[in-house]
């Protein structure tokens, strides 16, 4: 009993000098904290596929009744914004290679006596295809107008009414898909690259020699180094998770707690990977490198961007080995899903398993991997 | 040009080049991490949603109702799939195997008739943009099916209805990879620039051989670019890399010229490369580089630049912040000279801008070596 506590001691004394390690300079501190805020504020309001501005030009060579009444709903929908009303196809051209107008509508010359008796008006839309995700969305919102036109000129065949419900995200916002997502990727970005430091600088400076000397065995290095990252890890996602929370008003459907442990699993799997990465690297630029060369894959196959189910199935295979992925997939489904423990308790086995290799993996590196 | 000049910037150019190729790390996220990027971002990632499985629960069994499922079955964006009850296609929908659910209510055709049929489509709203184009793709399958049905009806639904001619101009197929890859140009330019150079000038200072290099003759420019150059060629390495993949591999259109693309893109490249010594220079400690060249270079150019992010959805304070960061300015400029062609107001403006900030923080970094002791 009393050589547990001793080393529970042991390891709690390793824990204070790391966090006093980190916290000690005030631009250090800064750094901990500081970006974990600015970033979840500056992506909430930056990282958005909502289109709620489209400028656009308008080629009317019409100049009647009609085209004003298309026109016109088009600006009163406040999506759409008119920049100009061009003469020439030529101006038109040019203000969209300029990126002055997303989109540009040109209105036939017969496009009044062709409404008039009642053939097919052809209205015609070109798109700046250079963000073809713009594009289409803007393309479909025209789409729309342009057929409750339709329905209210009474020339559209009645069609059938498609009621609409979208669950966990009534409004179909893309800040709530992506702002859970950040309660895991930035935390990940930083916790990592700090682990991947911890025992680089103590090998760069000579005093991982002498911590392995002392009576702690590689696994209370282990603890000692990992829980401090953690801890930091936590507060990290705890401070983008109070923005997104009361400055968003994003709301939360799970439970906190299991929030909580899903994000502590994830940060554990992370510094294991870090950790791993310090054994490795002989000084603290290898270290920042080898962990760079990792965290930029593991971001692009997490699915905060683009959604995993649109990769080439053995990419989607390979997603398995990403903490991210799943880290961010317990996050998004408790916070917008409310998703209980029973369904996403398949999501933690990737990461335990992430984290059962990677943390001894450190352990024993940091024994048989001397410079 | 004093020969002092040639003699010491050769040794120390000599120095860098031996620490930038005796280090495996340096090389794995200058050469390796670029090619392993290209290959993800050609054929990893796609925003261009194909065969969704959609949940078609059917609770009118007539002929007509099973022929919108084979309208939706039409569709190569959805993946439908019949289930039995709506209980079924919502324990789908939670454990996350569909995105959508639509369904067909009994009293369907009866509806249909009278010119009033409904169907409900529930998304699961946690992938917006997914089901965005769900919806969309739903309803242009519906409202197809609806076409066809009154023209075989005889009927000529369509007559004095306006009708939408699109064109998408410079990716007239709207295909994601399109825009991706050209922006990758600015993500391995930033990450070659500002992510290898971030730590060499703090490493000499936590160790101290910048203040032996002190009692030297070496002035702090000549320092500042010997450690430049090695990058630099590393990074235009990397370019060709990029644009050679590009080209041949996912076969993106060049339309703009050669000679500018990879002049603008050297420009932003020295860009990237002193932005990256600066915060190396500024720091002076390896820990706190690594994390600012992070925060200040690499998130910034893949969250703020426009890359995937429309700016034009953003508000105002966003938008400004992001025009002070180089990589929005070059990221505007290779998509255009990639997608649209040589736009000569665009590129002189870009290239002054970049121009500038390159020639502010090279400046800026030759102070933060100044030869003064705290």
């Amino acid at each position: 009993m009393s050589r547990l506590l001793d080393s529970l001691a042991q390891i709690g004394s390793l824990c204070r000098k790391e966090m006093l390690a980190l916290v000690k300079e005030p631009a250090s501190r800064a750094i901990l904290i500081a970006p974990a805020l600015m970033q979840s504020l500056l992506f909430g309001y930056g990282a958005t596929y909502d289109l709620t501005h489209v400028p656009y030009v308008v080629l009317d060579r019409s100049g009647g009744a009609a085209a004003h009444e298309l026109v016109a709903r088009l600006d009163g929908t406040g999506v759409f914004e008119r920049e100009a009303t061009v003469r020439t196809p030529r101006q038109m051209a040019e203000a969209i290679d300029a990126g002055e107008a997303l989109l540009a509508v040109s209105i036939p010359a017969d496009f009044e006596s062709r409404l008039a008796s009642g053939r097919p008006a052809p209205l015609q839309v070109i798109l700046d295809g250079r963000n073809s995700t713009t594009a289409s969305l803007a393309a479909a919102h025209v789409g729309a107008v342009v057929a409750s036109y339709n329905q209210a000129r009474g020339t559209a065949p009645a069609p059938i009414t498609i009621e609409t419900r979208a669950w966990y995200n009534p409004n179909l916002e893309s800040r709530w898909n992506l702002m859970p997502a950040l309660i895991a990727a930035l935390s990940m970005l930083q916790t990592l690259l700090l682990a991947a430091l911890s025992v680089a600088r103590e090998r760069e400076q000579g005093t991982f020699d002498q911590l392995l000397v002392t009576p702690l065995t590689p696994m209370q290095i282990l603890v000692g180094k990992a829980l401090p990252a953690i801890a930091i890890g936590l507060l990290q996602s705890t401070i983008i998770f109070l923005v997104i929370r009361f400055w968003f008003q994003i709301p939360l459907n799970g439970s906190v707690w299991l929030l909580y442990l899903g994000l502590f699993v994830f940060t554990g799997a992370a510094v294991g990977i870090g950790l791993s990465i310090s054994a490795l690297a002989l000084n603290m630029q290898q270290a920042m490198l080898y962990a760079f060369l990792l965290i930029m894959p593991l971001m692009l196959l997490s699915g905060l961007l683009t959604p995993v189910r649109n990769m080439p199935e053995i990419l989607q295979i390979a997603t398995y080995a990403n903490p991210l992925r799943f880290g961010m997939e317990i996050v998004r489904r408790v916070y917008l899903e409310g998703a209980g423990l029973r369904e996403v308790a398949l999501d933690f086995i990737p990461l335990l398993g992430v984290a059962a290799v990677t943390l001894p993996l450190a352990a024993w590196l940091f024994r048989n991997r001397l410079a | 040009m004093t020969p002092g000049f040639v003699r010491r910037f050769n040794a120390l150019l000599r120095k860098e080049v031996c620490q930038l190729v005796r280090d495996p790390s340096n090389l794995a996220v200058g050469l390796l991490l670029p090619g392993v990027l290209i290959l993800l971002f050609g054929y990893g990632l796609s925003f261009d949603v194909k065969n969704a499985p959609v949940a078609v629960v059917m609770e009118d069994s007539s002929p007509t109702a099973r022929d919108v499922l084979a309208g939706l079955k039409g569709s190569t964006y959805l993946a439908p799939l019949s289930v039995g009850s709506m209980q079924e296609a919502e324990r789908r929908m939670r454990a996350g195997a569909v995105n959508a659910i639509v369904r067909v209510p009994a009293d369907f055709s009866r509806q249909l008739a009278t010119g009033q049929a409904r169907i409900q489509l529930v998304l699961n709203g946690v992938d917006s943009n997914t089901a965005n184009a769900v919806n969309g793709y739903v309803g242009g399958a519906l409202a197809t099916w609806a076409q066809h049905r009154a023209d075989r009806a005889g009927g000529h639904a369509g007559g004095g209805a306006v009708v939408v001619e699109q064109r998408t101009w410079f990716n007239e197929a709207g295909d994601s990879t399109w825009y991706l890859v050209p922006g990758l140009v600015v993500l391995i330019m930033t990450l070659t620039g500002a992510f290898l150079t971030s730590m060499l000038i703090a490493r000499e200072w936590e160790r101290g051989t910048l203040e032996a290099l002190f009692v030297t003759p070496v002035r702090p420019l000549e320092l500042v670019l010997a450690k430049l150059v090695p990058y630099f060629v590393l990074g235009a390495i990397d370019l060709a890399m990029c644009l050679l993949a590009a080209r041949f591999l996912f076969q993106v259109p060049m339309r703009g010229s050669l000679l500018v693309i990879v002049g603008a893109s050297l420009l932003y490249l020295v860009v990237a490369l002193a932005l990256g010594l600066f915060i190396s220079g500024a720091t002076r400690n390896q820990f706190q580089a690594s994390q600012v060249a992070l925060l200040a270079s690499f998130m910034p150019a893949l969250m703020l630049s426009g890359f995937v992010f429309d700016l034009r959805n953003v508000p105002w304070l966003i938008q400004a912040i992001s025009q002070v960061l180089p990589a929005t300015h070059f990221m505007a400029l290779i998509k255009t000279l990639f997608l649209a062609g040589d736009n000569l107001a665009m590129v002189l403006r870009a290239c002054v801008i970049l121009a500038v900030y390159a020639g502010v923080l090279i400046f800026a970094t030759r102070r933060t070596v100044r030869k003064t002791l705290d």
